[in-house]
């Protein structure tokens, strides 16, 4: 069988909601009050990046990348995971980690510059920075708690830019060995700052990379919650019964500039943005609420004030959190300061002191 | 029981693993193969596939899982085949490994033990001599730890899968197997940070670590067949952080100091070790601290290593050369 036989099913993203908010395929079942959950968190997550956005120009925060656009497929891979389960992600996975259980304040405290202390229960690596790196994180727990025989998935999660980093590659490669019961997530949207997808790689589907690794492999419309929601949970199950990891790219696009520091206009054309404006993921759910009466117009408007109003409170948290003292590098670097760092931690007091 | 340093560092792995089921092995070779130094050998067949295990290879991989093994909570002992390939797996240690107790503030932390072979004087193929440890010098979070005898190799690897934080634990290839030693048969520690002073002298002190302490040996031998002089020769067994006090000390009481080390000169070990003795050292100080070292250019093709490698010779030179009022 030739690779173009192995990944023609790769080819068309799965799709349960199409760009019009009419099902297209069976639902995943999901109670009401969860899916209004998740849909909440769509705002959320859309509000919270717009607020730090917002500090972010008035120099209150550091560089910020934007989640707009991210919304469906952060909540709908984050949602199917229960609390024993991880998630290494990027900068860009913030969305994934609220749903996870971080507090969003930790994520704003840290866009303040300061290192945030995610609480142990959330199972939440500490965003990543270096592209691609926390897949192999993520496979390491995996392969950790299968060792120890703890019934846990662990999530890796990275964009359409990291799938050409040596390692993206060598942890699908090391999922694949140890049937490590991972999810690696390609969080595919279309831009690596100025680099088209295209430009990545000449492979028509990113997704298509888990057969050569002997990696089962999904790929799915990513502004489509339904559908990311149900190819999640089928990828976790199979992680959790013992079936071992499943590559999934899901499609989305980043409607933001890649961060604060970054100018779009200067390389990407207004209609292309235009036409995923049109298909961005929270309308697309809006509908479908809408026509299955789980929500009327007037309580969507309620639902969006309500979560805007929640990151405004979790942004003031964040700020009212006491920044560590200066001197605390020399306390989280090793367990126990050696006698030179005691020195140093002296050296710097001192000259806070005597500036 | 009289051991190599390879007999020695099996049996440290042998113990930890006994007595914490949290210690597991990984590397490429490392299982049926017990290493292609045979450090691991027969550890698979004791303890099984599960804890001992041959990954695909990929140096960023081994590190780059090991670092998600630790945090989850086991206690990995990653090989890497030789030194000069860890620069491959240089993102997973210096930005992963190192920063993740900084990166969450203390939440997580990475009980990691890197093994790997390094070292010139053994005609390996290019690029498997380098000595890397002062590049991790400046790589803030990485213990290194560099044993010169069997009987430190144990101590030192127990303390070092025992630490809470990452250590590089690099192996003199040539002393794998030149030398055995007595080394006892319990579990023992040689606490990491502490240097060993070998020989105790009044008049001139030779720092060095790894197969240097042999060659600084050899040298003192020579020089007390020409000179009166009495010779304190310390072995700093962990590079960083390294146990100023003792050199400190030692450099007030004899005001004169050779640096004994195969790795470049520029910029490492002796430099920061220079660095220290000027700071603390300068008004004791009778003659400049000479450094004898490789030379600031690759790790030779094994053709013209012999050429670069410090010898006792060059060393005997040094020390004479220092001690001259």
């Amino acid at each position: 069988m030739s690779i173009q036989e192995l990944t023609a099913e790769l080819e068309t993203p799965y799709q349960v909601l199409d760009e019009a908010g009419r099902l297209v395929a069976s639902p995943p079942e999901i109670p009401d009050a969860k899916l209004l959950e998740m849909y909440r968190w769509m705002y959320f997550i859309r509000a919270f990046s717009n607020k730090i956005v917002a500090l972010q120009r008035q120099g209150k925060t550091t560089t910020w990348g934007s989640l707009t656009g991210h919304e469906a497929t952060s909540v709908g891979i984050a949602a199917p995971l229960q609390p024993q389960d991880w998630i290494a992600g990027s900068y860009r996975d913030a969305g994934s980690y609220f749903v996870k259980g971080l507090p969003p304040a930790m994520v704003a405290y840290y866009q303040r510059g300061l290192p945030p202390r995610y609480p142990l229960e959330a199972n939440c690596l500490p965003v990543q920075i270096v592209i691609g790196t926390q897949m192999l994180h993520a496979v390491g727990i995996g392969m950790a708690a299968k060792i120890k025989g703890d019934n846990i998935v662990s999530v890796g999660l990275c964009g359409d830019g990291a799938t050409s980093e040596g390692d993206f590659n060598e942890a699908l490669n090391f999922a694949g060995v140890f049937q490590a019961p991972v999810v690696l997530g390609i969080i595919n949207n279309g831009w690596a700052i100025s680099l088209p997808r295209h430009r990545q790689s000449a492979a028509k589907t990113l997704a298509a990379r888990g057969v050569g690794f002997g990696v089962p492999s999904r790929l799915v419309d990513g502004n489509d919650l339904l559908a990311v929601y149900a190819t999640m949970q089928e990828a976790v199950n199979r992680a959790r019964s013992g079936g071992g990891p499943t590559l999934i790219e899901a499609i989305t696009y980043r409607l933001g500039a890649h961060t604060t520091a970054d100018d779009p206009t200067r390389y990407r054309e207004q209609e292309e943005l235009a036409s995923w404006e049109a298909k961005e993921p929270i309308k697309r759910m809006r509908r479908y609420l809408l026509d299955r009466h789980l929500i009327s117009e007037s309580q969507d408007g309620q639902i969006a004030e309500e979560e805007e109003k929640q990151a405004l409170a979790t942004v003031d948290e964040a700020f009212s959190m006491p920044a560590p003292a200066p001197d605390a590098i020399f306390d989280m670097t090793w367990e126990t300061p050696t006698p030179r760092m005691e020195r140093q931690r002296a050296e710097l007091k001192r000259s806070l002191e005597e500036a | 029981m009289k051991l190599t340093m390879i007999e020695a560092l099996n049996q440290a792995l042998e113990q930890e693993m006994s007595q914490d089921e949290r210690v597991i092995i990984m590397g490429e070779d490392v299982g049926k193969n017990g290493g292609v130094f045979r450090v691991t050998d027969r550890l698979q067949a004791q303890f099984g596939e599960g804890r001992v295990f041959d990954t695909p290879l990929a140096e960023s991989g081994i590190i780059g899982t090991a670092v998600g093994m630790a945090i989850y909570g086991l206690r990995p002992v990653a090989e890497i085949q030789f030194a000069g390939f860890l620069y491959v797996s240089m993102n997973q240690l210096v930005s992963q490994a190192a920063r993740i107790r900084y990166r969450s503030a203390g939440a997580y932390h990475c009980p990691l033990v890197v093994r790997s072979p390094y070292g010139g004087g053994v005609r390996t193929p290019e690029m498997h001599a380098d000595s890397l440890e002062g590049v991790f010098l400046q790589t803030p979070g990485l213990k290194v730890v560099l044993p010169s005898t069997p009987y430190d190799a144990k101590g030192l690897l127990t303390s070092a899968i025992e630490d809470p934080d990452p250590v590089i634990f690099l192996e003199n290839i040539k002393l794998y197997r030149s030398f055995r030693q007595e080394v006892p048969e319990e579990r023992y520690n040689i606490p990491l940070g502490k240097a060993a002073i070998v020989e105790e002298g009044s008049d001139l002190t030779v720092i060095c670590y790894g197969a240097m302490v042999a060659i600084a040996q050899a040298a003192i031998k020579q020089v007390k067949e020409k000179s009166q002089a009495r010779i304190e020769l310390i072995d700093l067994r962990t590079i960083w952080p390294f146990d100023e006090e003792t050199i400190i000390a030692s450099v007030e009481k004899t005001g004169r100091a050779v640096i004994v080390s195969e790795a470049p000169r520029a910029g490492g070990v002796s430099a920061e070790l220079i660095a220290v003795i000027n700071e603390n050292c300068l008004y004791s100080l009778l003659k400049p601290v000479v450094r004898v070292t490789g030379y600031d250019t690759p790790f030779p093709t094994p053709g013209l290593e012999d050429g670069y490698l410090p010898t006792p010779s060059r060393v005997t030179q040094a020390i004479l050369e220092t001690l001259e009022s």
